[in-house]
């Protein structure tokens, strides 16, 4: 049956992650100004709050499947401004880890899947177009050598490893590209700075060297060693596949700003006695009203296509068309909500005074990493006009 | 809990009206357009298909199935998909059968719904516009004022679907606060009913202007009697239905799209090959799919007889902002072709338009 509807059971955990994302709303202001501050282990608020894990465990099975409810979660949290009063990167957590569960072998997940590992794809001049990649690895006796310059890294500096794309032979494109697991401390990795940015400050972005930086020869995730000439390597696709997981993630986040924004906008607007009255007519509505309605309609739109993709997720069915579409919405949303927002709110919402800016530089990003709003419409481009990656581009 | 999974009945209902809509509507939508009037052999099959009868109680000649908005968006997108203006035609007598269901007396149901559960078409329908262009279901100027146990009807309707044929109409009209609906036969004294001069979309479904010149009612003939009709709910109703025909057109413009776009060569190559038409497409393809979650949600909180008018206000204007612009595009992506009446890519544009505005501007 078609549902939208929250249990009470879980609508509680969901006032839940909001208070407590609310709660950390009085640092964020600090952490914007001290960007590359770490954050505490736990901010003394934490304690008020019970932690996620055990208000997950109280869950029912027969309630809104996992991946959707993460959605749900996600909105919750993500919609506030607050920063995370418990560090929410853990072991596994990482970028990486998805990769490393995606592409490595039983062994190599028992073995790294407990550390914060990150994922290192994104070099100065291949981004989106992930073929282009200039960093190599050569096998060298029982080790590979790494050399290239990466860009982009997310929780870079934090993380304990890295999974890094590079390519063992640039002749066989896409097909070439293997990913490598480097641990930080390693001879020739070096990381070159922490970047600056407009916003998502408390996530840490690496940029690194890779200079005849050696790992030993069963680093190669999926220790696949053989270089198929053939498109569509079982490899390239395993990391793929990770985008697939992640795309509605990434999603919720724009999804989550956007909701934000045009909540931040609703409240403060009807404290000044200005609010939309939903039974009220076309014509009775002043264009703020219509403004807020249609803010309201677009992200209210764009979180469903994000739970739908993840719902199919649940439902085990495939998801990649969806994926994109909600990341595409994500991407949409992330970017006209909040700007309205503050259109509507006028020149006090730009001032430090308040959060309302933060959404736009927040979630700004989400158009642009895990791959671009441009990108996910070449995939779905590509899908409903049967198209290979070679004949749209 | 949150899923998007349709029930059996639903995928069933859904496959069979899609394929219903892909072989006898869509071959004939552009003809019965350009003709202006659909054949009463299209009707009669329309209406075989028992939409309107599915949700009438077995106590009064129906099929006895469970009344859901949320099944009747399914329906709708797949019909209106097909040919929009069956699709219109076929939710005509729903939009006074629903209705009825909904909010009528134990004796308006028995005295009316009969006359929809037999094997012949019959024609009812809700008369909700108006003259003005400044009309809001809010702003009615139809009045309704009460004369002993009856009452007086005095207005203008507009684009009352099937006014040629309808037994019935279902008035909208108002007392002061609130919106009543009221009974009207079409023989009442001092109703009159003239012909639409035509309308620029749903071409071929026969519209008429009622003029209510103190039109005398009995008691009984006020929706739901002393209760009264809960407006909020029978516009909402309303307006999911329509949505969710806006969004089939959407859906089969985009589908028409995607082929010739392989096939027509610029400068070398199929213009899909290009960005600039892959990503309209690719823009196409997500709102159909955005545009329809809302619908279900709208939909599926008036199952759960909750108020929908906040989700119903939201997926209108959602699906008006988008609907429009994806069969404007759909027509951008055909050229010149598409300006071209062989082709229905203005006949989707003109249908889009029309019955996103058809349905009265949003909210009560």
């Amino acid at each position: 049956m078609i549902d939208f509807r929250i249990s009470e059971a879980d609508q509680h955990i969901l006032d839940q992650v909001a208070a407590e994302g609310r709660a950390g709303e009085k640092y964020a202001r600090h952490f914007e100004e001290h960007e590359h501050e770490p954050l505490p282990e736990a901010f003394p608020e934490a304690a008020e709050f019970e932690p996620l894990p055990r208000l997950l465990a109280r869950r029912s099975k027969e309630d809104t499947p996992p991946a959707t409810f993460q959605m749900l979660l996600s909105f919750a949290r993500q919609s506030t401004n607050g920063v995370p009063l418990r560090n929410a990167l853990r072991g596994g957590g990482g970028l990486g880890n998805a990769a490393l569960r995606a592409a490595g072998t039983k062994e190599q997940i028992e073995k790294w899947g407990g550390l914060i590992l990150a994922m290192s794809i994104t070099e100065p001049g291949a981004g989106s177009d992930t073929k282009a990649i200039q960093s190599t690895a050569r096998l060298d006796g029982e080790e590979w050598v790494l050399n290239g310059d990466k860009i982009f890294v997310t929780t870079g500096i934090r993380a304990q490893g890295v999974v890094v794309w590079a390519t063992v032979d640039k002749s066989a494109g896409r097909a070439g590209i293997k990913s490598f697991l480097v641990m930080k401390g390693t001879q020739g990795f070096e990381i070159v700075r922490q970047e600056k940015k407009l916003g998502i400050r408390t996530s840490d972005t690496a940029a690194y060297a890779f200079r005849d930086c050696r790992v030993p020869r069963e680093n190669l995730l999926g220790l696949d060693e053989s270089v198929p000439r053939e498109k569509g390597s079982a490899s390239y696709r395993g990391v793929m596949k990770t985008f697939n997981m992640t795309r509605p993630g990434v999603a919720s986040g724009g999804v989550a700003k956007a909701l934000g924004a045009v909540g931040f906008a609703r409240d403060a607007l009807a404290e000044d006695g200005i609010k939309v009255d939903w039974q009220a007519g076309f014509h009775q509505r002043s264009a703020t009203q219509q403004a807020l309605i249609e803010m309201e309609a677009d992200a209210e739109a764009a979180s469903l296509t994000v739970l739908h993709a993840a719902w199919l997720a649940d439902m085990g069915r495939p998801n990649n068309v969806e994926s994109s579409v909600c990341k595409a919405k994500g991407g949409e949303v992330c970017r006209t909500v909040p700007q309205r927002a503050m259109e509507l709110l006028g020149a006090m919402s730009v001032s430090h005074d308040h959060l309302v800016e933060k959404y736009l530089r927040d979630g700004r990003i989400s158009d642009i990493y895990e791959g671009t709003g441009q990108i996910q419409r070449l995939i779905i481009a590509r899908s409903i006009l049967g198209y290979s990656s070679e004949e749209l581009s | 809990m949150i899923s998007f999974q349709l029930d059996e009945e639903q995928e069933l209902i859904r496959d069979s009206l899609e394929g219903f809509a892909r072989e006898v509507l869509r071959p004939q939508a552009r003809a019965i357009d350009e003709a202006g009037a659909i054949p009463d052999e299209i009707l009669a099959q329309g209406w075989e298909l028992g939409l309107v009868a599915a949700t009438i109680p077995e106590e009064y000649g129906g099929s006895g199935g469970t009344r859901s908005p949320m099944t009747g968006a399914i329906m709708l997108e797949q019909l209106g998909g097909g040919c929009a203006s069956l699709a219109s035609a076929v939710m005509a007598s729903s939009t006074f059968v629903n209705p009825l269901l909904d909010f009528g007396t134990d004796e308006q149901k028995r005295d009316y719904l009969p006359l929809f559960a037999g094997p012949e078409p019959h024609y009812a329908s809700l008369a909700l516009q108006e003259s003005q262009f400044g009309f809001g279901a809010d702003r009615l100027r139809t009045k309704a004022e009460r004369r002993g146990n009856g009452w007086v009807l005095s207005g203008t309707k507009r684009l009352v679907p099937f006014g040629d044929r309808a037994s019935h109409f279902l008035v909208l009209a108002t007392g002061g606060e609130a919106i009543d609906a009221f009974i009207v036969p079409r023989d009442a004294k001092g109703l009159a009913i003239e012909p639409e001069a035509g309308t620029m979309g749903l071409k071929p479904l026969p519209t008429a202007k009622l003029s209510l010149d103190r039109v005398e009612l009995p008691g009984g003939a006020r929706l739901g009697g002393d209760n009264g009709i809960d407006a909020a709910r029978l516009l909402n109703t309303l307006r999911v239905a329509s949505a969710a025909i806006a969004v089939g057109i959407s859906r089969t413009v985009t589908d028409f799209a995607i082929p010739y776009a392989k096939e027509r060569v610029a400068f070398g190559e199929p213009i899909a090959k290009k960005q600039a038409i892959a990503f309209m497409l690719a823009d196409m393809h997500i709102e159909c799919d955005t545009m329809r979650l809302m619908v279900w949600k709208a939909a599926s909180q008036l199952d759960q007889g909750a108020d929908a008018t906040r989700a119903t206000v939201l997926a209108q204007d959602y699906v008006r902002r988008h609907a429009v612009k994806v069969a404007d595009d759909g027509l951008q992506i055909f050229g010149g072709h598409g300006f071209i009446r062989d082709l229905p890519l203005e006949m989707w544009l003109r249908n889009t338009r029309t019955v996103t505005v058809l349905d009265g501007p949003a909210a009560v």
